[in-house]
């Protein structure tokens, strides 16, 4: 797929569009339908689909293995820290009141937009993995069948 | 369009008629004005999971197995089931009705509440962050323990056949 012009130039076209959308989706959650998960699927559509036109090797470049295993742990204990904060501060576990006194509404947007953003790190980072491992996977398959044959 | 996909032999035109039933729910729940739960059939369902399940299958035989004869007592299992729970619905409350319990628990306080206590007018983020937060925080915790399955599952074997090749230090980053 690496050859064909048209789908390089639309790829190209639209992946920047469609991480923008993602980004819309999870920052514009609270106003409009969406949020964390589906921020992070269109996300991780949008890096799939430059795996797929571009190879696996061009992707792992943009966002290798390792950042992936380490995002898909940043968003869940970003979401964790949220909640224990709430305990530290004087709440309990998931209170977002406490994050910020005197403002109870502002703590609650806060906590929403931070464990939202959790969610979508996790989300984006473990569908990556997914692909990745079974990208991979499928390479380590052809290479041993290429070896049999020989 | 389910049953099509049952009776499917041919797994690649199962996936992509498994998307198209997604589409298909994606576009009822627009219809009834579910716009987040539409959004996520449509990116999740409809999207990612056909991705998903076209590179797994892409490891996989096309064609599934013809099975070996016939299973009497999973049939016998199926329909005392389905039995069960088609007689359950007789006894359910009537469909959209005011009245129905569903609407007088806490749905109500969420719906009149949300904005005064959180300040967004998108009554699913504030119920779905805030309200209902460990659950996401659950949710979150499933996602994550289904990537380290995965990890497990095709990382592991990856290292073991990547080793005897020249490439030591590819297999270290494998935890």
């Amino acid at each position: 797929m690496k050859t064909n012009g048209i789908l390089r130039v639309v790829t190209r076209f639209l992946i920047p569009l469609i991480m923008l959308f993602a980004l819309y989706i999870q920052f514009h959650g609270e106003y409009s339908p969406g949020g964390g998960f589906q921020a992070g699927v269109i996300f991780a559509a949008a890096w799939i689909l430059f795996a797929l036109v571009f190879g696996l090797d061009e992707a792992l470049a943009v966002i290798p293995a390792g950042a992936q295993k380490v995002l898909a742990s940043v968003g869940v204990m970003l979401y964790s820290t949220i909640g224990v904060l709430g305990v530290v501060l004087g709440g309990q576990f998931l209170e977002f009141t406490p994050l910020i006194p005197g403002s109870p509404q502002g703590a609650q947007q806060a906590g929403i937009v931070l464990v939202e953003l959790g969610v979508g790190i996790t989300v984006a980072a473990v569908v990556m993995l997914i692909y990745t491992l079974f990208a991979d996977r499928l390479r380590v398959v052809a290479e041993s069948n290429r070896e049999e044959i020989d | 369009m389910a049953v099509a996909v049952l009776r499917m032999r041919d797994l690649f035109a199962a996936v992509m008629l498994f998307a198209i039933y997604s589409l298909v729910s994606a576009s009822l729940f627009a219809v009834l004005d579910a716009g987040d739960v539409a959004l996520t059939e449509a990116a999740v369902g409809a999207g990612i999971s056909t991705i998903l399940m076209l590179v797994a299958l892409s490891l996989a035989p096309r064609h599934e197995d013809r099975g070996r004869g016939r299973n009497l007592t999973a049939l016998v299992v199926v329909l005392v089931t389905g039995a069960t729970l088609v007689y359950a619905t007789w006894d359910l409350p009537p469909f959209g009705a005011a009245d129905n319990p569903i609407h007088q628990h806490v749905a109500p306080y969420y719906l009149e509440e949300s904005y005064k206590d959180i300040g967004i007018p998108n009554v699913v983020a504030s119920v779905l962050a805030s309200y209902r937060s460990i659950d996401t925080l659950g949710e979150v915790y499933v996602i994550f323990t289904a990537g380290i399955g995965v990890m497990m599952l095709l990382g592991a074997t990856r290292k073991r056949r990547r080793q005897p090749a020249d490439e030591p230090i590819e297999g270290e980053e494998g935890e």
